[in-house]
């Protein structure tokens, strides 16, 4: 017996699944009033859904605004939050469009397809804004190297967005993994796509032109994930509710793969006004945005939606998060060459309803009207939750136990010492066992990638024209001070940009954190998005976009709060990027900023003592842009070989890896008045390394002395086959490299 | 409607990387007595109608040419009763 | 000179192919799986990827693609066909070449920067390098690992038709290091590693690849 809206206007006491759904009492009775009856089950299952914290962001939203209300001026910007995706002009008539999703819960159920359909919904996204993907990444968050947990979690993750990402065809160039116990229960898999297309493409997912058609096509709709995005990402896992285990989604990346090729031409020909994709609430979301993006009316005949299981109620099928859909908009001329492009790529496809000007969605189900709504208040007007947060009383006592007592490394053997076990540590440890199972080369544009400090494409042969792209997160600062941990993520990944030769332009945030129900969390959470919008707004790189990712906890411990922070910056020429690595011997070693006694937070203080507390490094966005200001200047002048920015393990692991890079050797001294230890662990910001060679030194320390930017001669690249910090202590390369490459691969390969 | 089932094989003389991890994982986890495992791929193939010689010879030719590679894989069709 | 990219569903690196032709100095033609015409090219590559998911096996179903008869026939009559990494499994796949290829000895997929000796350059893709010459391009595959019978494996080495070999550690557990073979007549050739990777310094570890394409440019225009 099928649920109308007519037998629902009749029977306004029978009982609801509304608790099971994931919705509150009081949600349950606003969507009664607002519909002035009883929902039908299919229209409580698309406000179930769309009212979830995955879908309507409705504990974030009123600290998310921040984002438009700080936004720097910038004329960069070409569409800003709200649609599937920001969008950056970067010149030439180019735009890149960004973003970064999370996919963290389904990749702790099944790690593979978790990981998997996870770069396949962030590459969707891009796809709809009219875009051709151009490269992923990924931020990847796992428990400890050594917990057994991890050793299921972490090769499903890596193999699945490898997996997907390799046969989709686009290059992997970057991301990072960090390991914490917190994470343990709760991996974060933040995935991020970059798509690229001309001024003249961008589309926006608005259904407009009463009369024009909607069409669903790909792949078939299944019984995949329904109940995911609320169920899923609403509620933490709980062992006394097992029921609430989603279904998972299986991913097909060469179904995804054709529709990327089939949609381009589709949009190419000019034969499709709108295209969205669908993800999490499937075609609940996608109908009553579209419609409520457009005109505001869309009447659909659901039974006309191809099946791979034939017994799905229409309930389900509005909820269904079968992968590798696409909802397009056509106009009644354009159909017959729209179906043309589909059937010339095997993409099955379905006329399923038409665009209205009553403002109302309304779905029927052979006939019955099963859902009549104003799609506003399913995709807009959610509820809206100012949850309570406060600083937690323990914030204090941590920020109360700096790192000042603990021992530290004195001797140069026991500096040596201290710098390969930080080296072999998980955090710093190389990460190629997994960046090796990535294809970093298809589509032959890749110009700088990981372990580079941000990934580096060419989009345009003729010019030169480049982006570059890096994402950073430090959840450990971040637990010491939210406001400073979200703004020193946004500085180390414009740093890292800049480190590259590329100009700053927009900012991604992929924000994990544990239950909003929890008001320290809470306070976590809007002391981060405060920080971060300060900092965008002082760096001048507006948020396009993002995703807010809850309840990323067990039980009462929460994930250390992690703001993930992409940015994209732009190289005119590509081919003036500066890498990271050093080459050429008898190049002289600068260090640029200045270096501080900073260690609350250090990777040196986590590795060797198990400890966090303290202050985080303090932050000076002035300086960074200052500094970025100088690379950027550097590169394009040619002044400078190489450069590395100084983050996690400081000045010493930076050297390692610029040394490691091409397998040369360098000697570097300790500059008077600093502590060996300081000087080569500690995790000061805004500083980098640069390698110039001889012939532009004096232009080079003129340009950092005009600006009154720090800079002291530390060193040079030799071809010893050593590092060898005189007075201290020396290492061979090969020592360094084995201590730095075989944690990975020893604790994955045994 | 018959079903007919295609089982492929790798050759016994070609490494099977998948087999061998599974025969890993079984000592790993304490399963006994296995001497080795390969793995293979299985298709259920639904007929129209019934199973004669003629359609059974007809999936034969589809294993031979496709399902199977013969320079690496062998493959056996039977009938599945009861289906 | 006009050099065939052909392009079935699931083809990836079909773009890079076309892009190195036109770096060695060649016109690049893009040829439809669908479209049984090779369009008179003078040559064709089967580019890299994952035809049709390589759900089955790899390039087992684009061997069947409407495309591959006339390609099959002009290949038996001598045009110069290059298989690239899924390229190389359709032409195993279509008897083109010997052999097979399975899923790496360590069940992962790997990219990395491979170094090959080139071992025969008598044949067309590779006559402009020298013999034994070290090179590094890229290398990323699943199912990367070259297998045959022994006697094939005997035969192959008794005619000098590998082509290249793995220099160094062996990357997926080829059968004697064996990255790319050739037919009897030399025009046909398949490799895993990816020569259209590294045309350029900007986006490749090197450009020891180009030599593969300026080697059949070479020789259409001495023929």
């Amino acid at each position: 017996m099928i649920d109308t809206v007519e037998l629902a206007a009749k029977t306004p006491d029978q009982s609801q699944p509304w608790d099971e759904l994931g919705l509150k009492a009081d949600e349950y009775q606003r969507i009664r009033d607002i519909l002035g009856r009883r929902p039908t089950n299919a229209e409580l299952a698309m406000y179930s859904v769309m009212w979830s914290e995955h879908c309507s962001y409705k504990s974030s939203k009123v600290h998310l605004r921040q984002f438009g209300d700080k936004a720097p001026q910038s004329d960069a910007l070409l569409v800003g939050m709200g649609q599937n995706a920001g969008v950056v002009d970067i010149g030439h008539g180019y735009a890149v469009t960004f973003k970064i999703e999370s996919h963290n819960h389904p990749s702790y159920v099944e790690p593979y397809q978790g990981a998997a359909t996870g770069v396949g919904g962030i590459v969707r996204d891009i796809l709809a804004m009219g875009a051709r993907p151009v490269a992923v990444m990924d931020s990847l968050r796992f428990g400890p190297l050594d917990a057994d947990d991890t050793h299921r979690v972490l090769p499903g993750v890596v193999a699945g967005v490898g997996g997907y990402g390799n046969c989709l065809g686009l290059p992997n160039i970057g991301g990072e993994v960090v390991f914490d116990p917190s994470y343990a229960a709760n991996p974060l898999v933040n995935a991020l796509c970059v798509g690229v297309m001309k001024h003249d493409d961008i589309h926006l997912a608005n259904a407009t032109g009463v009369g024009n058609k909607v069409v669903l096509f790909g792949a078939r709709t299944g019984g995949d994930g329904i109940g995911g995005a609320s169920i899923l990402a609403s509620e933490s896992f709980d062992d006394t509710k097992p029921s609430k285990r989603p279904a998972v989604q299986v991913g097909d990346p060469f179904m995804e793969k054709v529709l990327i090729e089939c949609c381009l031409e589709l949009f190419g020909a000019q034969v499709v006004e709108a295209i969205q994709d669908l993800g999490a609430a499937g075609i609940s979301c996608a109908t009553s945005e579209l419609a409520s993006n457009g005109d505001g009316g869309m009447y659909v005949q659901l039974e006309k939606v191809l099946l791979r299981d034939p017994s799905l109620t229409p309930g389900e099928i509005m909820m269904s998060e079968s992968q590798e859909r696409m909802m397009g908009i056509v106009t009644p001329e354009n159909l017959d060459a729209f179906l043309a492009i589909t059937a010339r790529w095997d993409v099955e496809t379905a006329v399923i309803g038409e665009v209205t000007g009553t403002g109302r969605l309304i779905i029927d189900w052979h006939g019955e009207t099963i859902v009549d709504v104003d799609p506003r208040t399913v995709a807009h007007d959610g509820p809206v939750y100012e949850r309570p947060f406060a600083r937690p009383p323990w914030q204090d006592e941590l920020q109360a136990a700096g790192p000042e007592g603990l021992a530290r490394p004195s001797s140069g053997d026991e500096l040596r010492g201290t710098l390969l076990r930080l080296l072999a540590s998980p955090n710093l440890a190389s990460k190629a066992w997994i960046t090796d199972q990535y294809d970093r080369y298809v589509l032959g544009n890749t110009v700088l990638a990981q372990p580079e400090d941000a990934g580096v494409l060419r989009i345009d042969e003729s010019t030169g024209l480049g982006v570059a792209i890096a994402t950073d997160g430090n959840g450990r600062y971040a637990k010491l001070d939210p406001y400073t941990g979200a703004q020193l993520a946004l500085a180390e990944a414009y740093r890292n940009v800049a480190t590259t030769g590329a100009r700053p332009l927009a900012v991604t945030d992929g924000l994990n954190f544990g239950s909003p129900e929890d008001p320290a969390v809470m306070w976590q959470f809007a002391e981060a998005i405060r920080g971060l919008a300060d900092g965008c707004q002082a760096l001048g790189t507006p948020v396009t976009g993002g995703n807010v990712s809850l309840y990323n906890q067990t039980g009462d411990t929460a994930i250390l709060p992690t703001a993930i922070v992409g940015v994209l910056g732009v190289l005119d020429d590509v081919a003036r990027r500066t890498p990271q690595g050093f080459r050429e011997s008898g190049q002289v070693v600068y260090l640029l900023g200045e270096t501080r006694d900073e260690f609350g937070g250090s990777e040196w203080a986590w590795a060797e003592h198990g400890h966090l507390g303290g202050r985080p490094p303090s932050v000076d966005l002035a300086a960074e842009r200052e500094l970025a200001e100088i690379l950027v200047n550097a590169s394009r002048d040619g002044l400078i070989d190489a450069a590395h920015d100084l983050s996690d393990g400081g000045l010493a692991i930076a050297l390692v890896e610029s040394v490691l890079r091409y397998g040369v050797g360098a000697r570097v001294w300790v500059p008077d008045g600093l502590d060996p230890f300081v000087f080569l662990f500690s995790e000061s910001q805004a500083r980098a390394i640069v390698v110039v060679p001889r012939s532009e030194e004096v232009r080079f320390t003129d340009m950092c002395s005009a600006r009154r930017f720090p800079h002291q001669r530390i060193g040079m690249v030799d071809d010893g086959g050593v590092l060898d910090v005189q007075g201290q202590f020396v290492v061979p390369v090969d020592e360094l490299r084995a201590a730095h490459e075989s944690t990975l691969s020893s604790t994955f390969e045994a | 409607m018959a079903r007919v089932v295609v089982d492929v094989m790798l050759k016994p003389e070609i490494l099977d990387p998948q087999g061998k991890a599974v025969q890993g994982a079984f000592g790993r986890l304490g399963f006994e007595g296995v001497a080795s495992v390969r793995q293979g791929k299985r298709f259920e193939i639904e007929l129209d109608g019934e199973a004669t010689p003629e359609a059974v010879a007809e999936i034969e030719r589809a294993a031979a040419t496709l399902l199977a590679n013969p320079v690496i894989e062998d493959f056996t069709v039977h009938v599945e009763a009861g289906v | 000179m006009r050099i065939g990219v052909v392009t079935f569903p699931g083809s990836l690196d079909d773009r890079d192919a076309a892009r190195a032709v036109r770096v060695a100095g060649g016109e690049a033609v893009s040829l439809w799986h669908g479209d049984a015409d090779l369009h008179g090219v003078d040559a064709v590559v089967l580019p890299g990827g994952f035809s049709y998911g390589d759900y089955l096996r790899c390039g087992a179903i684009a061997r069947f693609a409407p495309v591959m008869e006339p390609l099959v026939d002009a290949a038996r009559g001598g045009l110069p066909v290059l298989g690239i990494c899924n390229g190389f499994q359709v032409l195993c796949e279509s008897h083109l070449l010997p052999g097979a290829l399975i899923r790496n000895d360590h069940r992962k997929f790997v990219c990395r920067d491979q170094p090959l000796r080139v071992e025969n350059t008598a044949t067309a893709w590779t006559s402009g390098y020298a013999a034994g010459q070290q090179i590094v391009i890229p290398l990323k595959n699943g199912e990367g690992g070259y297998v045959a019978d022994d006697r094939t494996l005997d035969e192959l080495e008794a005619e000098g038709r590998v082509v290249v070999r793995y220099a160094g550690d062996n990357p997926n557990g080829s059968y004697r290091d064996i990255a790319g073979v050739t037919n009897a007549r030399g025009n046909v050739v398949g490799l895993m590693p990816h020569p259209e990777h590294a045309v350029e310094s900007l986006t490749g570890p090197t450009t020891d690849g180009l030599g593969f394409f300026t080697s059949v440019l070479e020789g259409l225009v001495r023929s």
